[in-house]
């Protein structure tokens, strides 16, 4: 069931939104993640806008879908996010990075709300995933867990460790979703520590793989609504290695190592809200 | 005082943990349990017995333990999470210090083996340096029952306060000092176990036992000492430790962990900044320990009634000293 021409249309215009927002954050911070918010943005935007169960006014429903930021960098585009979603009004976002902001570097579940975990340090959300996946399903809850997974996390030893206890525990509601970038601070993850095969490590793991282009967004909603079928059916968790840029829609972010941890001044600023303003 | 036993029964205060656990499985549905791969030796056997549904072993992955307990706390459970003390505080201390107390998740981890009463497994199981690298994080609370009583009533105790709790317990049999009609458990309260006015003794864990045997020793020679079970490291029951002192003018701390970063630096840190006197601390000289039997590893190191009483000696001289 693919996504309606309006809703596709609403989608597109609010990831423009969030990558003009991306930029402006960081460029106002003068430090931050761009490149692996730009690359995630298309996948957050589906689940909150086309997928999720949530209650900005009641953050804490109980049965709500959860959304796990194991990529704890990403805060230009979670704040963004949950700021258009209607968690708070999102004025402010401006003083991210700031003494004293809401808006934490890293994720930051007890400054804002709408976050399940404050996460940071690589390799912990796939480890919580599991844990609040355990925890819904003792509560018998009709509801799914979105993991949004860095592909350099995959470097670290206790994301395998939960990957491993998620298909041992069959978390037939858990659905990860995997930001394959390729690139991590150093530069590749194939020349820095390489994780190919990730496909079929993942299957040798016992998950339920696919792959698509994570900036498709007919694709990405397909590929989670087969994972809400397929996760249940199969008691297994599932993975969508989702293939994406780095950067993504900004000409001189996209596949730039450096615009991994880097912030844009003022002129860059400028042509970068222009090129996504008339994408 | 008056909460002592009189019977000379010696159990693990890991048995003490174990048996609660399951008891409270009965009472709070909320409650879940994960191990890793260490149910048989930690005690948490129990529980997953009775509650199959609410025990989740991870196995060899303590890393992982600590996040996923993070994760079942976030859903309103109470995790208690159990591996041997060095691997659920050294292995996954990051995960610890970032999932569980960053985010303040009501996640408790009680962890077994800890100290030198190990016995034979050895130095790489012995941790002494979990007490400085636990109560050293933000918001967490560190617990040191000194007898399978009050490891029986911090367990239930634990289960009822909201926040991240460490809880250190032992695999070697120890002494049942309290009685268990008689004695009250509450975080953050150390009970004077023999009141004195000579020399204030601090201990914690099977040092407490230790420090009672020594305060004979100590009123044989006329001396009185007045001994604390420090049982909650943090947060330290300041009040009743200044109060000693300040009727005693001296210290001696005791603890089955380095003498660096411990119970013995607690005590020190309070006392240099409100009352500073005379103190000695017993603990492990900075070194790894070995092979051996609990008992014979206690005295090896120098964690003994009589190094104990020496110290309080020193300590009241030193005092006598300073007043002349």
């Amino acid at each position: 069931m693919p996504l309606s021409d309006e809703k596709l249309r609403e989608l597109k215009e609010i990831c423009k939104d969030l990558r003009k927002s991306i930029i402006k954050m960081t460029h106002a911070a003068a430090s931050g993640h761009p490149g692996g918010s730009l690359s995630a943005t298309e996948i957050l935007a589906v689940l909150y806008f086309a997928v999720m169960k949530y209650d900005p006014y009641n953050p804490n429903m109980p049965d709500r879908d959860r959304v796990v930021i194991s990529k704890g960098h990403a805060t230009p585009l979670v704040y963004s996010i949950l700021a258009k979603a209607g968690y708070y009004k999102g004025d402010d976002l401006h003083t991210f990075r700031q003494l004293g902001s809401p808006y934490q570097g890293h994720t930051d579940r007890l400054r804002a709300p709408g976050i399940e975990t404050s996460t940071g340090s690589l390799g912990q959300g796939t480890s919580f995933a599991v844990g609040a996946a355990l925890g819904c399903r003792l509560d018998k809850f009709n509801n799914r867990i979105y993991l949004l997974q860095s592909d350099g996390e995959l470097q670290e030893g206790s994301t395998w460790e939960a990957i491993m206890s998620a298909s041992h525990y069959h978390l037939g509601n858990l659905t990860c979703i995997l930001d394959r970038n390729r690139i991590q601070l150093d530069g590749w993850t194939e020349e820095t520590m390489s994780l190919e095969p990730i496909h079929k490590r993942y299957e040798a793991f016992g998950w339920h793989v696919q792959e698509i282009d994570g900036h498709d967004l007919n694709q990405i909603y397909d590929a989670i609504l087969l994972t809400q079928e397929i996760g249940p059916k199969e008691h297994k968790p599932c993975v969508i290695i989702s293939h994406t840029i780095k950067g993504k829609g900004i000409s001189f972010m996209e596949n730039q190592v450096k615009w991994h941890g880097v912030a844009p001044n003022d002129h860059e600023l400028e042509i970068a809200l222009k090129e996504i303003e008339n994408s | 005082m008056g909460t002592m036993t009189e019977k000379k029964e010696q159990i693990a205060t890991r048995v003490a943990y174990g048996k609660t656990l399951a008891e409270l499985g009965k009472e709070n549905p909320n409650i879940v349990v994960l191990d890793a791969d260490l149910s048989g030796s930690t005690q948490t056997k129990f529980f997953a017995k009775e509650f199959p549904d609410r025990f989740f072993n991870m196995g060899v992955a303590e890393q992982n333990m600590i996040g996923v307990a993070a994760g079942l706390a976030s859903t309103g459970k109470i995790p208690f999470a159990s591996s041997f003390a060095m691997f659920a505080c050294g292995r996954a201390w990051e995960i610890v210090r970032n999932a569980v107390c960053h985010n303040q998740f009501n996640v408790k981890i009680c962890a077994t083996h800890a100290g030198l009463t190990v016995g034979e497994d050895g130095g790489s199981h012995q941790i002494i340096e979990d007490i400085a690298i636990m109560r050293v994080i933000p918001h967490m609370t560190v617990i040191v029952p000194a007898d399978a009583t009050e490891a029986k009533l911090a367990t239930r105790n634990i289960s009822e306060f909201f926040g991240p709790v460490y809880m250190r317990l032992g695999r070697s049999n120890v002494p049942v000092i309290f009685d268990e009609n008689k004695y009250e458990f509450k975080i953050g309260r150390a009970p004077i176990v023999k009141a004195g006015i000579d020399v204030s003794i601090f201990a914690c864990g099977v040092m407490l036992s230790r420090a009672l045997w020594a305060q004979e020793i100590l009123q044989n020679e006329g001396i009185s000492a007045e001994v604390i079970n420090i049982s909650t490291i943090k947060p330290l029951d300041k009040e009743t430790i200044l109060m000693s002192v300040r009727k005693t003018g001296c210290a001696v701390t005791c603890e089955e962990h380095n003498i660096h970063g411990g119970l013995g630096d607690a005590i020190a840190g309070v006392l240099v900044e409100h009352n500073p006197v005379p103190m000695k601390k017993i603990g492990v000289m900075d070194q790894f320990g070995q092979s051996g039997k609990a008992d014979e590893l206690l005295i090896h190191y120098g964690l003994t009634k009589e190094k104990i009483a020496e110290a309080a000696t020193e300590v009241i001289k030193l005092k006598n000293a300073k007043n002349c």
